[in-house]
């Protein structure tokens, strides 16, 4: 829910209570102030009557309302004495309505030349249930005019207000620690805008500087880690070219040399799997995925001629993606390489092409590959230990950061990796 | 040919300086940008080993002021960083070529060699040795003016061999070479032997005055028959 939306849903609730409470009291207080008025015109009434009779005692004679507004009845004396002036409401027939309708009666006693009479002056009311509807539906399109007003309002000139804020919000939305991007400029005099801002800045410069601190920490790993390394490689290199060593003793040279090489490897793929998921391959151009296929297959030419592997490629459309061309040979020769690696002599590969997918499908050991662990880092082929197993894990991290899905199927004794570079692809 | 070592890790200029004279260079150190800074503008050099982080300084910079002496030095950065921005700064900058660290010995010959060749570049682009020839531009291979085929990775496998002639060559430095980076080694001995099997039965059926030993069964070495 909007912003905007929310505060019009609470004024409204407010509005509703307020004008709610407000037509009650004020439809009571309007009634007793037309109660006032009308016994006020009774009592002058009364007075009126009673003046008359002085002059027209036939007056006395009328017992009931008839057409005239009072009747006046004989009372005893000390009916009469007893009697104080009554205002009341009550229900009245009325010939053109058909119906009983409400009037304001009142009872009064008076003396005349020694004998005494009761009186009663009426007046009608107002019909207090149409009075009721009408009010309550003034009540209501008060509200209604009120809350489309302010809905109006607040989408005009609210959101003009505003304005700064989505600002803000849409330079954060786009906002990216690995791009030289400058801190966030929107002018505003709102004070809490300005906060806004500065909070966000103050945020942005923080994320900044531990993206920069931890940037710097890979690399200095890297560089701390790999000298020594080179110091080591080389100076058994060395060692090996001398004349004087026997077999075992240069082979087992040889296994320190291959294993000093190995974790130097390991350090340079954990590092390129850092720098993948820091997003430190920012460059973004067309790479056509399907030469990079052609290309690598020519690459391992000689190797799968010797392993006696057919590839076949199957260019069913051109794949064009938007991605770094490091990490897009990275992820095809590493899937390529795999599919070579796990082969099996005289296999097949089939690499096909459409415009969203890239699918490898290869032969191998008749088991298929556990796919919830096949992704992870260091898992690995038992039987071959020379691998680093972080081969899949790397294409996993590249498909990650660039919402590319990767799938895998084994069926048919093949088995089947699909990259799907559509980003609006959601892997199950 | 004079070659200067800039690094400022003791072991491994040692080191270096140890390969290098194996191939009858003279050799070079500097330890710090001062002093490289120092030597670069006394002495000229036919190759330059550049490690860019240097205590007392950016050795890039040592680029700029090889330019600012209108020095055409060929310069090899030698860096611990696999940093992309650096390369293509330090290539911008002038430099030949960009190895990064650690590095094999004969990957480290192989680059020297061929910034050499480029430097002495007389309108062929191509290693003799005995009675062979290997011309790099046409990718040829002739014994005694006989082409003789060879595969691709053959071909690249004969030319590194021949880059690092009487030196050392492991399988896992010929396999990395053929294979490129970020490749795992995984199962490629037997196709590193299966191509220098063939290799030598190539030499060999062609009289060539060269051959490939296998050195305690840990690599080969090319030499001269």
């Amino acid at each position: 829910m909007k912003l905007l939306n929310r505060s019009l849903a609470y004024l409204s609730l407010a509005f509703l209570l307020i004008i709610g409470v407000w037509s009650v009291v004020f439809y009571y207080n309007l009634k007793d102030e037309i109660r006032d008025s009308i016994d006020d015109g009774l009592d002058n009434n009364r007075i009126l009557i009673i003046n008359k009779i002085q002059s027209d005692s036939t007056l006395l004679f009328q017992q009931e309302f008839g057409g005239n507004n009072f009747k006046i009845r004989p009372v005893s004396k000390r009916g009469a004495l007893q009697f104080t002036d009554i205002y009341k409401d009550t229900l009245m027939y009325r010939v053109n309505e058909d119906d009983l309708e409400p009037v304001r009666i009142l009872h009064s006693a008076f003396e005349f030349r020694g004998r005494f009479f009761s009186l009663s002056v009426i007046s009608s009311l107002v019909e207090e249930d149409d009075l009721v509807e009408d009010a309550f539906w003034s009540v209501v399109w008060l509200f209604v005019i009120l809350i489309f007003t302010i809905a109006v309002v607040n989408n005009v000139v609210l959101r003009r207000v505003w304005n700064p804020f989505y600002d803000i919000l849409n330079q954060l939305k786009a906002y990216r620690l690995s791009h030289e991007s400058s801190t966030i400029d929107v002018s505003t005099n709102i004070k809490e805008f300005s906060e806004l801002q500065k909070a966000s800045n103050a945020l942005i410069e923080h994320s900044k500087e531990t993206y920069l601190s931890q940037k710097q920490f890979i690399e200095n790993a890297s560089h701390e880690l790999q000298t020594p390394l080179a110091i080591i490689i080389n100076k058994l290199e060395l060692l090996l070219e001398s004349d004087n060593l026997n077999n075992s003793d240069a082979n087992a040279i040889a296994n320190v040399v291959t294993m000093a090489e190995k974790l130097s490897k390991l350090n340079k793929s954990l590092l390129l799997l850092a720098k993948i998921e820091n997003r430190q391959f920012p460059n973004q151009e067309l790479v056509c995925i399907n030469s990079i296929g052609i290309e690598y297959k020519s690459n391992f030419q000689e190797f799968t001629n010797f392993k006696e592997i057919q590839i076949t490629i199957e260019e069913v459309a051109k794949l064009e993606v938007k991605m770094d061309s490091f990490l897009a040979e990275m992820l095809i020769s590493n899937l390529l390489k795999n599919a070579i690696v796990h082969n099996t002599k005289g296999g097949t590969i089939r690499l096909q092409f459409t415009a969203e997918e890239l699918t490898i499908c290869n032969t191998g050991s008749g088991v298929a590959l556990n796919p919830k662990t096949m992704f992870n880092r260091f898992q690995k082929d038992a039987a071959k230990n020379d691998s680093t197993g972080l081969g899949l894990a790397i294409c996993k991290v590249i498909c990650d950061s660039y919402s590319i899905g990767i799938d895998y199927e084994f069926s048919d004794n093949q088995h089947c990796f699909t990259v799907n570079f559509n980003p609006n692809y959601s892997s199950e | 040919m004079k070659i200067l070592i800039i690094e400022d890790e003791k072991e491994l200029r040692e080191t270096l300086v140890e390969s290098l004279e194996k191939e009858l260079y003279v050799v070079e150190t500097a330890a710090t940008f001062d002093s490289a800074d120092e030597k670069i503008s006394m002495y000229d050099y036919d190759c330059i080993l550049l490690d860019i982080m240097l205590p007392d300084g950016n050795g890039l910079n040592l680029l700029t002021k090889l330019k600012e002496l209108g020095k055409s030095e060929n310069v090899i950065i030698i860096s611990a960083k696999n940093s992309l921005d650096d390369k293509v700064g330090g290539l911008a900058l002038g430099a030949d070529d960009y190895l990064t660290k650690p590095f094999h010995i004969a990957e480290l010959n192989a680059r020297i060699k061929a910034v050499f060749r480029r430097k002495i570049l007389d309108g062929k682009n191509s290693i003799h040795l005995g009675n062979i020839a290997l011309d790099l531009d046409e990718r040829l291979f002739r014994v005694d003016d006989t082409i003789i085929h060879l595969n691709r990775k053959e071909f690249d496998i004969l030319k590194y061999f021949l880059l690092n002639k009487n030196r050392l060559v492991r399988k896992t430095v010929l396999a990395e070479h053929i294979w490129g980076d970020n490749i795992d080694e995984a199962d490629n001995f037997d196709f590193i032997y299966y191509q220098i099997k063939n290799l030598r039965k190539k030499l060999h059926e062609s009289n060539a005055t060269i051959t490939l030993e296998s050195v305690y069964g840990v690599g080969y070495k090319l030499v001269e028959l």
